[in-house]
């Protein structure tokens, strides 16, 4: 069995983690600062991804990276890099099906925080940044890593806009979840189910992984 | 050592608008019911909510005016706000929340280290030292909560219901410790709280306040004499309140069958404007343990109710000679004094100065 769907799918998923940790701490913090419509209209665009069939993500991403639209024929004229179709490209689909995981549950995080805390903070003289992350992160470690840990699933078993952005090279773009359906596809069933069997153990572990933060959180 | 405030804000239901000034060292009770705006008043002293418009002046610092456009940041305050809920950093041990609040611009590492070191062994926190503050008692958030202060230099101290967070045997005890804590504190104290015993112990001065509003700020024991409005009467306790008249130099509350002569009347307030009259359960005694009645007058009631507390009883009368338009009056007397035997009617002896002249209209609820 060539694991290299596995090693594919680890890599995406970490990378796009990675990418969504950052982008939804930074987001969640300044968005919840923001004016009420404002904050209402962007949490509508970020969430969206959410509820959006994966292959309408496709679509839309393909609209702005395919190699003959704006940005993804930028790229080509001048560095000479198909956005689309490389193992690469996978990680614009799966960041932005993963980001409103990350986004929604760290605000979440961040609005049970106690604004008292961060009040008592400032007028004893502590500098923002040190609220920020000594205080205010440690104290939503819980819910964010709850979060991260869902936005890395979901990263792991992205098919519909992977499909269409990457679709299915075997050793270049497959990933778990594409492999699967090209192996039942093309009969070949008992490869298939192990592969099966093997998302099913992933699964299992992550949501083993969310029961014990999401303890942890109600602990503290 | 002073602060002047004259501040106002527009809050969800109505607009808090506060003027006083404290002088030297004063400290000041800010007695009044529950959402009446004191604890936001706090708020924007410390500069963590901003007033609509106005001037706060701490020690001859300016930390807000509206007019001259300076808004001083929290840090740049340097007051002391004890949070309802104490706020203490939840991630960290009590020294590392004490250590974290000495202000790093001012002393060496060693000199951080000794200070928290210092504050730990004055509050009596040896023992928690480094325990999460998640896992210590009310007593030790409060003290961590206080150290945290203390060692951050602050000029004001302020407390918001310092104590309304703790179970009732622990308030006693802490409340004596803050006593100490506030002794040794050397500059201006604002304590804002719900419990009039409290307030009365507490300072100097006492402000009534009431939707916003200062009604009345003076010593203890003027402001509960007198509190001249019926909010400020029900904010200190008066329990019985009642509809009356001021007329030729004296008061008629008829519900309560009373009539008596009334010399004095909140200041610049006049006899028309006498709408309501108070009198505390526990100034009514038996005319039989009185020895004279010349500053006042006895009257007879009829008992509707006998209620047993620990100590004393709290009965229910209704005047003899009010008729149909009879309201009740609470007397609290303690068990030492008078005992119910079995009798349906007792003569009290009242004050003349425990008549309350109150004046504004009952808001409608």
């Amino acid at each position: 069995m060539d694991l290299y769907p596995l090693y594919n799918s680890a890599r995406i998923a970490l990378i796009s983690s990675v990418l969504v940790f950052f982008l939804g701490i930074c987001l969640a913090y300044y968005v919840a600062k923001l004016p009420a419509l404002i904050r209402g209209a962007l949490d509508v665009l970020f969430t969206v991804p959410l509820v959006l069939p994966p292959t309408v993500v496709g679509y839309l991403l393909l609209r702005f990276i395919g190699p003959h639209r704006f940005i993804g024929a930028f790229f080509f004229e001048n560095f000479d890099i198909r956005l689309t179709m490389t193992w690469w490209s996978t990680v614009f689909a799966t960041t932005v099906v993963a980001f409103p995981l990350m986004y929604r549950t760290t605000r979440g995080a961040f609005q049970s925080f106690d604004r008292n805390i961060e009040d008592s903070a400032r007028t004893l003289g502590l500098s923002d940044s040190f609220i920020f992350w000594r205080i205010r992160l440690p104290c939503c470690r819980a819910g964010i890593t709850a979060g991260l840990v869902l936005a890395f699933a979901r990263a792991m078993g992205e098919y519909g806009a992977t499909s269409m952005i990457s679709g299915y090279t075997p050793g270049v773009t497959a990933t778990i979840s594409t492999t699967v359906y090209n192996l039942w596809r093309t009969g070949s069933d008992d490869l298939a189910l192990r592969w099966v069997l093997l998302n099913l153990g992933i699964s299992a572990v992550v949501l083993l992984c969310l029961n014990v933060f999401e303890s942890r959180g109600r602990k503290s | 050592m002073s602060l002047e405030i004259s501040i106002r804000k527009k809050l969800s239901s109505f607009e808090l608008e506060v003027e006083f000034s404290i002088g030297d060292a004063e400290a000041l009770a800010l007695l009044g019911a529950s959402g009446s705006g004191k604890s936001m008043l706090l708020k924007c002293i410390a500069g963590v909510e901003r007033p609509d418009a106005g001037r706060i002046v701490l020690d001859g610092r300016v930390l807000f005016d509206s007019d001259r456009k300076i808004c001083l940041t929290p840090r740049e305050r340097r007051t002391g706000l004890l949070f309802q809920n104490y706020a203490l950093f939840p991630n960290m041990t009590v020294y590392q929340n004490i250590f974290h609040s000495i202000r790093r611009e001012r002393y060496s590492t060693l000199q951080i280290k000794q200070k928290a070191d210092n504050a730990v062994s004055m509050m009596h926190l040896d023992a928690v030292r480094d325990s999460p503050v998640t896992a210590i008692s009310g007593g030790e958030m409060q003290r961590t909560a206080l150290a945290r202060i203390l060692v951050n230099d602050a000029e004001l101290l302020m407390l918001d219901e310092p104590l309304s967070a703790l179970d009732e045997h622990l308030k006693f005890s802490l409340e004596m410790e803050l006593r100490d804590v506030i002794g040794n504190f050397g500059g201006n104290v604002l304590l804002v709280t719900h419990d009039r015993d409290q307030a009365y112990r507490f300072g100097s001065k006492i402000a009534l306040v009431n939707r916003g509003k200062i009604e009345k700020i003076d010593s203890p024991a003027n402001v509960f004499a007198n509190p001249e409005t019926v909010d400020g009467a029900r904010i200190t306790g008066v329990k019985n309140i009642a509809p009356a008249s001021v007329e030729n130099g004296r008061i008629r509350i008829p519900g309560w069958g009373l009539d008596l002569a009334c010399d004095r009347l909140p200041a610049g307030c006049r006899s028309v404007d006498i709408k309501y009259a108070g009198i505390r359960m526990n100034d009514l005694k038996p005319a039989a343990v009185v020895p004279e009645f010349e500053d006042g007058a006895v009257f007879n009631f009829k008992i509707a109710d006998v209620l047993s507390n620990v100590f004393s009883y709290t009965v229910k009368l209704y005047s003899s000679t009010a008729g149909a338009e009879a309201l009740p009056l609470y007397w609290q007397v303690s068990k030492q004094i008078w005992e119910p035997c079995g009798t349906d009617n007792v003569d009290l002896y009242l004050r003349r100065d425990a008549v309350m002249p109150l004046k504004q209209e009952e808001r409608s609820q």
